[in-house]
């Protein structure tokens, strides 16, 4: 386990865009195997030493050095490079959205989709270490979601994207929301195949977040400053989380939001309908 | 932060290059750390410990070396060290400075028996 966010890589579950609760499936369907439910065992198997041994009375002792000279990200890397394809040959808009847990996505994402009503299709894909929570509030706006829970994982990777994406009813030219594990660090580094990463950044956090946690905002192309309906009860100082923002990528585009009064939706569809119409 | 996967990440890389070379044993692991890379050294040494355990490479030694961040100004074109996301440019004082350098995170090489 990961000694500073207890993250934990190997244990992804993914569900189905009917829900993961299994046992109560498994009633309905009055049998014992269900193909709705079918977590995804991620652990890998155990290392192979085959092949290692046979030479080793030749060779035992003799150290040399080898260059590799290999990303550690670049499996991620390639796999989120296939779903940019597999989307782009679909013209599927995919946003990565990240944020600290509690900033609001899941309630921006329910309110932005109830404003869509239905005009674009869209599909949403829930991260978080556990519960199948989130999907459920996005399914009971109509729009099909499926969740991922990543056990101890402190983030979604590349490879649970492309285990979820044919899971996913996901209609040419049409919108896919990746909610991420609530989390402002470990997202940044994990390229899913994502058009654009989004970052929230609630109100009620703090201006300074911007510089305190760079990565997210150096890596996202729109910022949705959230909870604006709480700005009268706070000294929190828009223009200047706005500067800091800019002072880590001076291109990253914001929009003020309230999930809860409805600020800044239609600007926000508006920025997602104009980056659609160049997928 | 995400040191576990990167572990992971790791020690996938050295058991593909131990088997491609046959060997019985990996006694030294050399690693290109990004400033900018956004990872713990430390948390990853540690990390590293548990994934290697009973792998080819159980108990070697972990060099990182630290690769500095390094830019570009958009605005003026100067080249600068990057400490920071933030940091301005040193002669127009302009914000976003394009990492050149500093931000990636490779194993350099291994040592093999």
């Amino acid at each position: 386990m990961c000694g500073v966010c207890g993250c934990g890589g190997s244990e992804a579950r993914i569900g189905s865009v009917f829900g993961g609760d299994r046992n109560k499936r498994v009633q309905r369907a009055g049998t014992g195997t269900t193909q709705a439910w079918r977590a995804i065992d991620t652990r890998r198997p155990a290392a192979s030493p085959a092949g290692l041994d046979h030479e080793s009375t030749d060779r035992a002792s003799v150290a040399r050095l080898q260059r590799v000279e290999r990303d550690i990200l670049g499996k991620n890397e390639r796999i989120a490079a296939a779903n940019r394809s597999w989307l782009a040959e679909r013209r599927i808009l995919a946003l990565n959205l990240m944020s600290s847990p509690g900033s609001g996505k899941t309630s921006l994402l329910v309110r932005a989709l109830e404003t869509l009503g239905g005009r674009l299709p869209a599909a949403v894909i829930e991260g978080d270490q556990q519960t199948e929570f989130d999907a459920e509030r996005i399914r009971a706006t109509g729009v099909p979601a499926l969740q991922i829970n990543t056990g101890k994982g402190c983030h979604l990777d590349a490879d649970m994207v492309a285990r979820a994406l044919p899971r996913l009813p996901l209609a040419e030219r049409g919108l896919l929301l990746i909610e991420n594990v609530g989390n402002l660090v470990c997202p940044a580094a994990f390229d899913l195949g994502e058009a654009h990463k989004v970052v929230i950044l609630s109100v009620t956090e703090g201006e300074d977040k911007p510089l305190k946690y760079p990565d997210m905002f150096a890596a996202a192309d729109l910022m949705l400053l959230n909870k604006a309906d709480l700005l009268p009860y706070l000294s929190f100082d828009v223009e200047r989380a706005i500067e800091y923002a800019h002072r880590v990528n001076p291109r990253l585009e914001v929009i003020l939001t309230s999930a809860t009064r409805g600020d800044g939706i239609d600007a926000w569809l508006a920025w997602i309908e104009r980056e659609r119409a160049s997928a | 932060m995400h040191e576990l996967s990167l572990a992971e990440g790791i020690r996938d890389i050295v058991e593909e290059t131990a088997t491609m070379e046959a060997a019985t044993r990996v006694r030294r692991i050399v690693l290109e750390i990004g400033a900018l890379a956004a990872v713990d050294a430390d948390a990853l040494r540690f990390c590293l410990d548990e994934v290697l355990s009973d792998s080819i490479a159980e108990g070697a030694e972990v060099d990182v070396i630290e690769v500095p961040g390094r830019g570009r100004c958009r605005q003026c074109g100067t080249l600068a060290p990057i400490d920071e996301r933030h940091t301005p440019c040193p002669s127009c004082g302009a914000y976003g400075l394009e990492v050149l350098e500093g931000d990636r995170m490779r194993v350099q090489a291994v040592e093999l028996e």
